[in-house]
């Protein structure tokens, strides 16, 4: 019955997109004040009905309803319950329908929040997403219907995949698809504003809160994704340059880029085509991404078992997509002229340089993931690997890092450089500082390089604010007070940049990381680094779907204890797949990490790491989106459009 | 290039490189001898695992790269060179086996992607402000007539 | 700049994204036809001689080595492993080939001797000759990433065709059998 129920309400969900694409776009080009007002009605209703559908899917899965197709596939009665829930987005039917589920959320929260944009802006932002809603929601009831049943059904289901076993699945996938769909917005506020023929600042202010929601969110599913694999693959390792790992990347790069365009087309009404070109384009790739995963043709460790069937369904679906919003573009961006001029060096300018850096570098990332598949269809198998990534997007980063620091420090529409960069004179003392001592300390350029450039955005990322606060410059009670009086995105920015650097730091500590492979008896010790890591016991234990294997491990720190960790080896009865384990003990500023690798003549193998700043990494990611948050929360994103209409009233007030 | 330049180039691949992460191996595997095993090591994180997806021989925990694994320890201990050794498996796999592309001219667009996105970036930028610094359209006769009835001259 | 250049730059994103997912809809047709398979890797062997080998057979005397493949060429050469459910899958296309006269000669990867003798009772033995590369050395020098492999060996001791995966009758009669008529 809850099955039928689900399958009904993803059938009405279908229905009320087909309309919120059509009435709204209708009513935006006959003026129709009616149609542009059922515009958040019916994307709150297709949010309802498709949370309606994916409750239902989730009630399956926690009744142990084997007669749905899915749920006999994916779950089994043993599963614990955070993962019969987390495990109904760890299948390709479900992570899709959670997909729609996500931008039927996003077109309600235009809905929902958007009610200060002008109606026939808002329904066309509506009206665009509700198509490609539309389009998404066809291919889910018909390809990839969650709700499939299968009669008779089974005594159990056949379990998930151990690894996704992990409360890392309960986080990763919504945060990650909240980003790459909350990009949706920012793209639909490009189509509308091609079809209504008009850029201008008030778009640039009422497309920012979106993109950097969306941007945050992005922000941490990649975070979130990289540490999971971290602990949970076994090797250490937080970033493969897996083309899926990729598909999230090439999103993140564009939308930073539209993050700060957006800025310029706010404050001067310049890089509008730009803009809107690189909206598309972000949103484009997030789509890209769906496709290389789904569709088979790409060598992944990530990618779902899909059919060639479906990836030709979701490749109609792109090109229709990103075809049409293409040539849009191609025939309506010639109206957007630009009215502002800035000088190159500006902080326009360095917004500029930004883009250009950010976008070679999603260039490069694309080509690197695509080559392999454009050279299968000339007949040659090539590889590309993480040697081809690192050797040159690293060398990109340099300028980006150096340009940011800079950018920051600034003035608008003309600047002199020497000046600003007199202002970062303790920055840049700062970076050299580090990273002189660190290649004195290690003898490798590449860690001395990403603790400079890591001192260098840090320190940088401040100067604006204490430029702004004039801070050594007056009493420190005038700064307080200044403080208060600065809009949030001055200290959004500044973290989020700040961020930034805090994650490269984690990136250079981790090229010092340190690794043992034993074989150590119980009662024995391995070192390493001047950790003593002693196995104090291996033994048996057990959880609701597995067997597992123990090692006690305790470790201590020139004769100090620090801590006993459980690293084991489980055993999973139904999928019969053994997993490794691992147990890390962190304190803010290394991880010490431990693996069971196996068990020989007695003795235990253990793989033992020790991971400098490692937790750095994920907590620069954080703090980047914490800034990107915080931004979100500045007043002059909420109070932007209404002052136009207050000043026209005012204005005709004044004529009568 | 010479082979002096080629390894000076090659130092500086390696310099950049950062270390990459190891699967959990049997410590038996390992060379005695710790310059040996990394070196080993090395020549591993740059041969892709044919068997698991996108994951060297050194990360991964599958038989086949155990087994490339051991014969690269062997031929590390009877004193072949790198390249010997990478020849070795270019032989019986193919380029394919490189997790680094080769520079050959099938892969021109893959290398020179950088270059010619800043260089696509850099042209743009120039092309823009080459079109708004364009000179203004003179005024014509009665166009010039308006103008200085308006500044009342 | 004319506004037909100004267009043209327009309309370059378009252009873009059109080659791009023209070769992708290249590719899924080819998965779907099994002509792309994204897991394959390159054969590298095909076009050289077979390598120097020697390995010694599953009944105790009857291993072979380099020099009996090419005096017994042209044959099909199999590597095969008990534990390997699509070698169990590819038997009968095996023993439809044995049927027509082609020479097959089957090499066991990394197994007891014992587990393959069991294997090739139950399957059927579609092999003229079977010997046992348990380190799995042999395998490595023919380029081999699993089992099932099939190569095709002519009458010059050359490598001609590698097949990775089980061989079924669509395999056989696309890929195979033209081969056949050359080379044999």
């Amino acid at each position: 019955m809850i099955p039928e129920l689900g399958h009904f309400a993803l059938a009405l969900a279908v229905a009320i997109a087909a309309a919120q694409a059509v009435l709204p776009l209708w009513g935006a080009h006959e003026r129709d004040p009616r149609l542009m007002a059922a515009a958040p009605g019916l994307a709150l209703g297709q949010m309802i009905a498709l949370l309606a559908s994916y409750a239902c899917l989730i009630w399956s899965a926690v009744v142990d309803d084997f007669s749905v197709y899915n749920i006999a596939e994916n779950s089994s009665s043993t599963k614990p319950l955070l993962y019969k829930i987390t495990g109904t987005w760890g299948n390709h039917e479900g992570s899709i329908l959670l997909w729609c589920l996500i931008l039927a959320v996003c077109g309600g929260a235009v809905g929902l929040f958007g009610r200060r944009l002008p109606s026939p802006l808002r329904a066309r932002v509506i009206g665009v997403l509700g198509c490609v809603s539309a389009g998404f929601l066809l291919f889910t009831l018909t390809a990839s219907n969650p709700f499939t049943r299968l009669w008779p059904p089974p005594i159990n289901g056949h379990d998930m995949n151990p690894l996704l076993q992990d409360p890392g699945l309960a986080f990763h996938p919504p945060v990650l698809y909240s980003g790459y769909i909350g990009f949706s917005i920012p793209f639909a506020f490009a189509i509308a504003a091609l079809l209504e023929g008009r850029v201008d600042a008030a778009w640039g202010r009422w497309v920012r809160p979106w993109t950097l929601a969306a941007w945050s969110l992005l922000t941490g599913g990649i975070a979130l994704g990289s540490w999971w694999a971290y602990y949970e693959l076994g090797w250490g390792g937080y970033w493969f340059w897996d083309p899926v790992e990729n598909a999230s990347l090439l999103p993140w790069l564009a939308g930073t880029a539209l993050l700060h365009s957006a800025i310029v087309v706010e404050k001067r009404e310049a890089l509008k085509i730009w803009t809107i070109l690189l909206a598309i384009g972000t949103f484009s790739l997030s789509l890209c991404g769906t496709f290389l995963v789904r569709s088979g043709i790409l060598n992944s460790v990530h990618a779902f078992a899909v059919s060639p069937t479906r990836g030709v369904f979701i490749l109609v679906l792109l090109a229709l997509v990103i075809g049409s919003s293409l040539v849009l573009f191609a025939f309506r961006a010639p109206a957007m002229a630009p009215t502002g001029i800035f000088a190159p060096i500006s902080r326009e300018g360095t917004l500029v340089l930004n883009n250009v850096l950010l976008c070679s570098i999603c260039a490069v990332v694309l080509t690197g993931t695509t080559y392999p598949l454009f050279s299968a269809v000339f007949g040659e198998k090539l590889s590309v690997g993480p040697p081809y990534f690192e050797l040159t997007v690293f060398p990109l980063c340099i300028p980006l890092f150096a340009a940011m620091s800079v950018g920051q420090v600034l003035p608008w529409k003309r600047a002199a450089l020497w000046p600003a960069l007199r202002r970062l004179w303790w920055a840049a003392l700062a970076a050299a500082v580090v990273a002189a001592v660190v290649a004195f300390g290690v003898h490798h350029a590449l860690t001395a390089l990403g603790f400079g450039a890591a001192a260098w955005l840090i320190l940088g990322a401040l100067a604006e604010p204490v430029q702004r606060l004039r801070l050594f410059r007056v009493p420190f009670s005038h700064a307080r007070a200044r403080a208060a009086a600065q809009p949030m995105a001055v200290w959004g920015s500044a973290i989020a940049h700040a961020g930034l650097g805090v994650t490269v730091a984690g990136i250079a500590g981790m090229t010092l990381a340190m690794h043992l492979i034993v074989a150590v008896a119980p009662g024995h010790t391995a070192h390493l680094d001047g950790y003593d890591f002693t196995l104090l016991d291996l033994h048996d234990a057990s959880g609701p779907n597995y067997t597992a294997r123990v090692a006690d491990l305790r470790i201590t720190h020139h004769g100090q204890e620090i801590a006993t960790l459980h690293p084991m080896r489980r055993h999973f009865t139904i999928q019969n797949q053994t997993t490794a384990d691992t147990a890390i003990q962190t304190n803010g500023f290394r991880d010490l990490y431990t693996v069971l690798g196996g068990e020989r003549d007695g003795k235990a193998i253990l793989r033992l790491n020790v991971n400098p700043l490692a937790p750095w990494i994920w907590f620069g990611a954080l703090v980047m989106a914490c800034g990107g948050a915080l931004s979100l929360a500045d007043r002059r994103l909420r109070i932007g459009a209404p002052a136009r209409r207050r000043r026209e009233a005012a204005v005709y007030g004044a004529a009568e | 290039m010479t082979r002096p330049a080629r390894a000076a180039l090659a130092l500086c691949l390696a310099l950049l490189l950062p270390p990459a992460a190891h699967a959990i191996g049997d410590p038996g595997e390992m060379l005695a001898n710790p310059a040996q095993e990394q070196r080993a090591e090395r020549i591993g994180e740059q041969l892709r695992c044919l068997v698991c997806q996108n994951e060297s021989i050194e990360q991964s925990n599958a038989g086949l790269a155990r087994d490339l694994r051991r014969i690269i320890r062997q031929q590390v201990v009877a004193g072949k060179t790198d390249e010997q050794i990478i020849h070795w498996m270019v032989a019986r796999y193919g380029d394919f086996v490189l997790l680094k592309p080769p520079f050959d001219p099938s892969t021109l667009l893959l290398w020179g992607a950088p270059v010619l996105a800043v260089g696509a970036g850099a042209a743009a930028i120039l092309l823009v402000r080459r079109r708004s610094a364009a000179a203004p359209v003179p005024l014509s006769e009665e166009e010039r007539k308006q103008a200085s009835e308006l500044l009342g001259r | 700049m004319t506004p037909l250049q100004r267009r043209a730059l327009l309309l370059a994103p378009f252009g873009f994204a059109a080659i791009g997912g023209s070769a992708m809809w290249v590719l899924l047709e080819r998965l779907r036809d099994g002509a792309y398979d994204p897991h394959a890797v390159p054969d590298p062997m095909v076009g050289k001689p077979v390598p120097h080998f020697a390995l010694p057979g599953l009944q105790p005397g009857s291993g072979f080595d380099t020099a009996e493949v090419l005096k017994h060429a042209p044959l099909l050469l199999n590597f095969f492993a008990s534990w390997c459910l699509p070698c169990a899958q590819e038997a009968t296309e095996l023993m439809r080939l044995k049927q027509r006269g082609l020479p097959i000669w089957g090499v066991v990867y990394k197994d007891k001797p014992d587990a393959a003798a069991a294997f090739l009772k139950q399957n059927g033995n579609p092999y003229r000759r079977v010997a046992v590369d348990e380190p799995g050395r042999v395998a490595i020098d023919f380029g081999l990433y699993g089992v099932p492999e099939t190569y095709l060996v002519d009458r010059q001791g050359i490598l001609r065709w590698r097949w990775a995966g089980g061989l079924s009758p669509s395999v056989v009669r696309d890929w195979l059998t033209p081969l056949l008529k050359t080379y044999t």
